[in-house]
């Protein structure tokens, strides 16, 4: 077993581990702050994945953005420091069942593709390609067309966010 | 030198805790957290394939990337709208629990 | 490779060597020269602290007419030393009711946000940590980290003041990385790469020179991160309790204090690297150890700026700061960013001095445009606050009468 291997199997525990806290912890705030935890590990997955691009920009926009959004949210709706009482709904177990099949389901069917057990070797250091990547994006004949339409989605995002989140002053009284 | 199917059964792993927050939770926020988590195992199994792919075919392959960043893009936006629609609701239903939002109910 | 010319690299590869002639193999000898060089790089910093206090109280109290300190040492040198053992030795008080890893992580957080920028700054050709290719996007993520160090400090801490605190904080920095973000996208354009090795080795001439613009945008926009005056709502000592620190005591509320230091001086270093051409000087080229003395000039002004900017200007008031981000800087870095993106793309054709030149005459015509717009909408004339009756603390009227006027 080599190192990367050892590193993948800590950073992957950390993270279901606290993937599992953040739906099961019973404050709030603690599921928030496993949440930082979890995105944290997902980011390293990708470090391991060679994809340093993605896992600079997870960092970026998920803990630095997101789960601050989140948190802030957390602390303007109020029950923040008292919610001993349980989280989740009475018939939990029916969800976990249902997710422990599914898990069995996308295991077991993933199971039968023959290069399920291909080994990812390490790729040249220009593998991830930056500058294609970012000219695919402007390019007419690649992906122009779902980035401009997902800056129109952030842009909408953006306006129709502040319109829903503002206190009108008269209906406030 | 990692196999494929670790990340593979990782990422179906998080995908399922995930899920289990989405359906079971309380809290609206918490759900969204959830949301955050599912998105978060699509976007490892898209650069375990993007990363097989590429050394599959030698190249570096540009639609898997495009790909996790538009769930990024859409994961922003979506908790942007989201969280804002939360506070609304708080504001009006002083609860930001969804099982108290049974304004249909009659 | 002679000691003189770049005695850094020339210990480290000494180091090398040593480790080998003991049997280490070259991946397990690189482990530990990171690791060491890791640990050498942060206590330098946090020694080096230690001055940059000492010049930070000369320098206010130059600006206020005062001495400054200048009881211990040579020039007070040795005061920020007697104030480091003081809170060394206070006891470490934690209120009831902490969330106890929250309360312990965020001081933490903090500091490490802050030092793990030095890990992709290039102080000189051949001395840096690591030269990655995402380097500027790593400075500005780390920074996020920091952002969660303030909330884990206001929530965990268990009072209101400091979540209060916490909350103008985070709100601060989040809209400020938005035209800090998009002013540091004219470098990365111009060079062409994100990695920071390669902005500074693009730097001819300096980019300060190509996009003043831009430069004055990031410069206000990484003084506002850092959270200093006039950009300091969040601990405004003398108007609030301390902010999202106010329940901290002896060393943790040292590391905040630490932090923020640092902070200041890895934003000015930030500040030289992406916009004052960083190790780059005469000579610098073929002696690197020269690279490091011009890097710690520049930044050294580069801090004065800071503290001058700190020493001079009042304290804004929240929807102030907050009209300065969204109505100023935001608008003006996007127009920068869109002009410079559009002139040099229509002269890439041309020598690059006449496309330098032009750069800089569209610069600053939108710094001429942009000053005359903000002009046109300051307001020279106040409306009256006190419209209405106030109680005035006069003999007569000691006590306030419940709805006599107090609530204006």
């Amino acid at each position: 077993m080599s190192g990367l291997q050892i590193v993948f199997l800590i950073v992957a525990v950390v993270t279901l581990f606290s993937g599992v806290m953040v739906v099961a912890s019973r404050k709030m705030m603690h599921s928030a702050l496993w949440l930082i935890l979890t995105l944290l590990g997902v980011a390293i997955l990708f470090a391991t994945l060679q994809a340093g691009f993605f896992a600079i920009v997870q960092v970026l926009v998920y803990i630095g953005a997101i789960s601050i959004l989140i948190i802030f949210t957390l602390m303007l709706t109020r029950r923040v420091m008292d919610d001993e009482h349980p989280q989740v709904i009475k018939g939990w177990w029916l969800p976990a069942v249902m997710a422990v099949i599914l898990f069995g389901l996308i295991a077991g069917f993933l199971a039968t593709w023959e290069d399920f057990q291909v080994m990812l070797n390490e790729l040249p250091a220009d593998a991830e390609n930056l500058a294609a990547f970012g000219s695919a994006l402007v390019n007419p004949a690649g992906y122009v067309i779902p980035f401009e339409v997902a800056s129109v989605l952030l842009l909408a995002a953006l306006v129709g966010a502040i319109y829903i989140a503002v206190e009108r002053k008269e209906k406030v009284g | 030198m990692i196999p494929l199917s670790w990340y593979l059964i990782a990422a179906a792993a998080l995908f399922c805790i995930g899920l289990f927050g989405v359906l079971s939770r309380k809290n609206a926020v918490s759900i969204l957290m959830s949301v955050e988590l599912m998105l978060n195992a699509v976007n490892i199994n898209l650069l375990a394939f993007w990363h097989y792919h590429t050394q599959l075919q030698g190249a570096g392959q540009i639609t898997p990337q495009v790909f996790v960043a538009m769930v990024f893009i859409v994961a922003a936006a979506e908790v942007a709208v989201g969280l804002a629609l939360i506070i609304s609701a708080y504001r009006r239903r002083e609860t930001p629990v969804v099982d108290e939002m049974t304004l249909l109910k009659g | 490779m002679s000691f003189w010319r770049d005695p850094i690299i020339f210990i480290i590869e000494w180091a090398k060597g040593l480790l080998a002639g003991i049997g280490w193999g070259p991946g397990w000898a690189t482990i530990v020269g990171f690791v060491i060089g890791a640990f050498v790089l942060a206590a330098g910093a946090m020694f080096f602290v230690v001055f940059l206090i000492w010049y930070e109280r000369k320098l206010i109290g130059r600006l206020q007419d005062r001495f400054g300190p200048n009881r211990l040492g040579p020039w007070g040198l040795f005061q920020p030393i007697a104030d480091m053992l003081k809170i060394f030795t206070k006891e470490l008080i934690t209120p009831s009711g902490v969330d106890w890893i929250a309360y312990n992580l965020a001081p933490v957080l903090s500091v490490a946000a802050v030092l793990m920028m030095w890990a992709v700054t290039p102080f000189s050709k051949t001395f840096f940590g690591v030269n990655i290719s995402v380097g500027i996007l790593f400075l500005i993520a780390v920074g996020g980290l920091g952002e969660v160090g303030i909330i884990l400090a206001g929530w965990g801490s268990n009072n209101k003041y400091a979540l209060v605190g916490a909350l103008r904080a985070v709100a601060q920095l989040c809209s400020y990385e938005v035209p800090f973000v998009i002013s540091a996208l004219v470098p990365v354009m111009l060079t062409g790469s994100m990695s920071l090795v390669d902005i500074v080795e693009a730097q001819n001439p300096w980019y300060i020179l190509v996009a003043p613009a831009a430069a004055l945008v990031f410069f206000i926009a990484s003084v506002a991160e850092t959270g200093r005056a006039p950009f300091d709502l969040a601990e405004a000592e003398s108007e609030i309790v301390a902010g999202y620190n106010v329940e901290y005591s002896g060393l943790k509320f040292g590391m905040f204090f630490v932090g923020e230091f640092l902070h200041a001086f890895t934003a000015s270093f930030i500040f030289v690297t992406v916009f004052l051409g960083g190790w780059r000087g005469p000579g610098a080229d073929q002696i690197p150890v020269l690279g490091l003395v011009y890097f710690m000039i520049k930044t050294f002004i580069v801090y004065f700026a800071l503290i001058l900017f700190r020493g001079t200007n009042p304290r804004f008031r929240i929807d102030q700061m907050m009209d300065l981000n969204w109505k100023v800087l935001t608008p003006l870095s996007l127009v920068v960013i869109m002009v410079i993106a559009l002139v040099d793309r229509l002269f890439a054709s041309s020598a690059d001095w006449l496309r330098t030149v032009i750069l800089l005459a569209a610069n600053l015509a939108i710094l001429v445009v942009a000053e005359r717009l903000i002009r046109r909408g300051v307001k020279t004339t106040r409306p009256e606050v006190g419209s209405r009756e106030r109680p005035v603390a006069s003999p007569d009227n000691l006590f306030i009468q419940p709805g006599s006027g107090a609530k204006g």
